[in-house]
């Protein structure tokens, strides 16, 4: 029994630690772009297939055709930021979110076009053998995707905390105006936010197709909503929460779909954020923000 | 002043009468194609959900993801009703009507009273996690017979039944530009403007937020109950959080707190895929770069300038 | 009995003692200033006295009635109506329509006739109108009353305020820095017909305003405020010689 939990608690982290790294993109843009960038999930996807086509028709081996994979989403993020939302950067936020469905709806059509309907199946490229740690196994993917993670979000706790570019995204994401009067280039920062979103999302495609191991146009639609629920569960804007908000998300999904029901998991994870709102209405790491009469 | 009104008033009965006039003309005439005339009903569920949901997000100002759920509510309420009821077809057509709209607005009570606290994309996401909790649910309950959904509803509302559609389209439209132009909507529309200062003015905030909410819910169940008439067949997977911004996306285009335009969005935006569909493969390409486009062209500057010359040339006029 | 009574009102944000027990009384038919230099606390009980904040200490008492402790709608039904410093108009409706809003308690139908239209409607409708036109002209806004709200000049919107307040019919208008942003001119302009409304809707005032001279030309009794804390209170001849006043004001 306890060995099961156990195990289950693992896939959950597994689970959890790529909803928070796709999360992290989310929050991240929502910070600096006061947008929520609803083809951010289909950047996952878009990372799945340029895995799949560096792998099979490239033939690159695997470390270079993750390179490239990570490269290509980074160079799409800043480019569907630059076509589609630069130029309604003083548009009402609702126009912002349509160009964001617009632009996921793109992608996936495009995707379709390009590899058809039908499901691809794609080998796992992680071949790490599985732990066994007393009567617990975990396996190779899931030590993988944890280091993988780890690193990520580390990296990026430093990148935002310690660098010059770091410091800038963070004024950007507090007032635009005043940063771009302190001589940051706001656009160069917000490019950048969504090349590393973008970046994080191609990982977080990688790791869920080893997974899944299967290729879909609408691959992206499902962790990326989870994904959202995860950024706004630990408080939208939040890099601390995101990842909080990943992990925490991940395992109730999996202990629900163990114990309680396949059917109600999805229902159980949103049932949380419901709850987690109306307690705290601006999530669990989130500011609380009141308006000023 | 008053003549004024009564005239505008004269002007849409006619319009009512000259496109139901039309509608028939070329239904009985065998202008349209069968690929059309299947379009009818579905044209009218969507005009009744894009009117309803511009209620809550062009009117009251809350962007809400979950309108899809109360639709199901009310399909899947008034399909149950007609596939397990021996009543004359009539009768069982308006009891679920009657039925799956006050069950969706029974859910939109439910979620409208605990999001009162929450405001923008806070509340958004809350009402996307409720469609998906409703469709999950949807899924396990063993009434709604899981993801198999419910098959065999009579066809009470397919495009044969035109008139019958019609009306409640017409209806929709009517009720919800009433309210709109009433005390109540006034209430509703002073709230998205600014809400500390409807407070102020002695508006009850929360009554008035949650009535949007119930009287929007409402009418998307009667658009889920024609719905499930028409194609016969109702599946969970057919409410989800896609469906909600489809409607949200014909909101939008046609512009927010605009009826009008709504109607027209509704239309186009359903046709359109349709036209489309000569291009097949590229259908769904096309349609997503027709809305980026309108979406960047309804925010550009190009937009702003033709206004203005617009404006300008009415201006003109009225100087000669 | 005095129309309202405010007695010993404190409230703090966080380790900050905002406003500290704040006492007046204002007669009915007065028109009457609260001053104070900036972030004296002015505004804090103007959000007080609507029910935007709910006091830590102290009562607030509209003809008798408690008003601690009740929603900001409930206390513009029991007669006290506002306006506020950043304008804070209905931006999307027109003039007509940002007064009507505000006729919302005055006169009702219910929401069934709204939905259908039945034959009270128009009537209501209609009274409602020439309800608002009345108060619009008063301010001289009559003509524009299908301008959409956020298209009027400023002037005007403040003026906007003042007459969607007054839709509410109060018994106590509370004015927030009517004047901000106006010219001398305008300003003058505006306090005649601060003057006129008093007469004219039969309200009591309260205002706000840190220009002492347009303060002293049209209020009969003043208290000032520094610091959350009342500095002096009297008639402006004697209020405005005071020397704690002119040292809060002019510094040493």
């Amino acid at each position: 029994m306890l060995t099961n939990i156990i195990e289950q608690l693992l896939n959950g982290l597994r689970t959890g630690s790529i909803y928070a790294l796709i999360a992290l993109g989310y929050t991240m843009v929502y910070g600096i772009a006061k947008m929520i960038n609803f083809a951010h999930g289909d950047i996952i996807m878009v990372g799945a297939y340029a895995l799949y086509v560096a792998i099979i028709n490239m033939q690159l081996p695997a470390i270079p055709a993750v390179l490239l994979t990570c490269v290509t989403c980074a160079v799409l993020g800043v480019v569907i930021e630059k076509v589609a939302y630069k130029p309604l950067r003083k548009a009402p936020p609702l126009a912002v979110l349509i160009t964001a469905i617009g632009v996921s709806y793109f992608l996936q059509s495009a995707s379709l076009l390009i590899f058809g309907a039908t499901p691809i199946p794609f080998k796992s490229i992680i071949n790490v053998p599985a732990v066994k740690l007393g009567s617990v196994t975990v396996s190779g993917l899931t030590i993988v995707t944890l280091i993988v993670t780890t690193v990520c979000m580390i990296a990026l706790t430093l990148f935002i905390n310690k660098t010059k570019a770091g410091s800038a995204m963070r004024a950007v994401s507090e007032d635009k105006g005043a940063a771009s009067l302190m001589g940051i280039n706001v656009n160069r920062t917000i490019s950048m936010t969504f090349a590393i979103g973008s970046f994080l999302a191609a990982v977080a495609g990688i790791l869920y197709i080893c997974q899944y191991q299967s290729l879909r146009p609408t691959l992206g639609a499902l962790p990326g909503i989870k994904a959202f629920v995860a950024a706004v569960l630990g408080g939208i804007g939040s890099v601390p929460g995101a990842m909080i908000g990943g992990i925490l998300l991940g395992i109730i999904e999996s202990i629900s779909k163990a114990y309680i029901s396949t059917e109600l998991a999805d229902a159980i994870v949103f049932g949380v954020l419901v709850v987690v709102l109306l307690v705290k209405p601006s999530g669990l790491m989130g500011k609380n923000s009141t308006e000023k009469v | 002043m008053k003549k004024k009104i009564s005239k505008g008033f004269i002007l849409e009965i006619a319009f009512i009468i000259a496109s139901y006039v039309l509608l028939t003309i070329l239904m009985k005439s065998g202008m349209l194609n069968r690929q059309y005339t299947a379009l009818i009903v579905p044209v009218g569920v969507n005009i009744m959900l894009a009117v309803s949901l511009n209620l809550v997000t062009g009117f009251l100002g809350e962007l809400s993801l979950g309108h899809a759920c109360f639709m199901s509510i009310g399909a899947y309420t008034g399909a149950l009703i007609s596939t397990s009821m021996e009543l004359p077809s009539y009768a069982e057509f308006f009891l679920a009507l009657i039925a799956g709209g006050v069950m969706a607005a029974v859910f939109g009570f439910l979620i409208g009273v605990p999001v009162l606290r929450l405001h923008g994309d806070y509340l958004a996401i809350v009402t996307l996690a409720f469609g998906e909790i409703v469709k999950s649910v949807l899924n396990a309950l063993p009434f709604t017979n899981g993801s198999k959904g419910l098959s065999k509803i009579p066809m009470y509302s397919n495009y044969q039944h035109y008139t019958l559609v019609f009306i409640l389209v017409i209806l929709t439209i009517v009720i919800i530009t009433n309210l709109v132009k009433s005390r109540h909507g006034r209430a509703i529309c002073s709230l998205r403007d600014n809400y500390i200062a409807s407070e102020s003015i002695g508006i009850p905030v929360s009554r008035f937020k949650v009535l949007a909410f119930v009287i929007g819910a409402f009418f998307a169940g009667i658009a889920g109950v024609v719905y499930a008439h028409n194609v016969g067949i109702i599946k969970p997977t057919t409410f989800d959080y896609n469906k909600s911004i489809e409607i949200l996306v014909i909101v939008v285009l046609g512009g927010m707190g605009s009826i009008k335009g709504s109607i027209i969005a509704a239309v186009i935006l359903t046709v359109l895929p349709e036209m489309l569909r000569g291009a097949d493969d590229y259908r769904m390409l096309l349609y997503s770069i027709v809305l980026i486009v309108m979406m960047l062209f309804n925010n550009s500057e190009v937009k702003e300038r033709l206004l203005e010359m617009n404006l300008f040339k009415r201006h003109q006029k009225e100087v000669d | 009995m005095a129309l309202l009574e405010v007695n010993g009102l404190g409230i703090s944000f966080g380790g900050l003692r905002a406003v500290d027990d704040f006492t007046i009384n204002i007669e009915k038919g007065m028109l009457y200033g609260l001053i104070g230099p900036n972030g004296a606390g002015k505004t804090t009980v103007f959000n007080m006295l609507t029910g935007v904040y709910r006091p830590n200490n102290g009562t607030i008492k509209l003809d008798g009635e408690n008003l601690v402790g009740k929603s900001p709608a409930q206390i513009c039904q029991t007669g006290v109506a506002r306006t506020f410093q950043n304008i804070r108009l209905f931006k999307k409706m027109t003039v007509l329509d940002n007064v009507k809003v505000a006729l919302h308690n005055e006169t009702k139908y219910s929401l069934w006739t709204s939905m259908f239209r039945l034959p009270g409607y128009f009537k209501k409708e209609k009274e409602m109108d020439q309800r608002a036109l009345d108060i619009l002209a008063v301010f001289g806004l009559e003509g524009q009353a299908q301008v959409m709200a956020s298209n009027l000049p400023y002037g005007q919107q403040r003026k906007l305020e003042i007459a969607r307040a007054l839709a509410t019919n109060p018994k106590l208008l509370l004015l927030d820095e009517p004047a901000a942003g106006m010219n001398p001119n305008e300003t003058a302009e505006l306090m005649e017909t601060i003057k006129l409304v008093r007469d004219k809707f039969d309200v009591t005032i309260l205002l706000i305003e840190h220009d002492m001279k347009l303060v002293a030309g049209i209020c009969e009794y003043l208290t000032v405020l520094n610091f959350g804390t009342e500095l002096a209170s009297g008639t402006p001849d004697v209020v405005l010689h005071d020397p704690a006043v002119v040292t809060a004001y002019l510094g040493e």
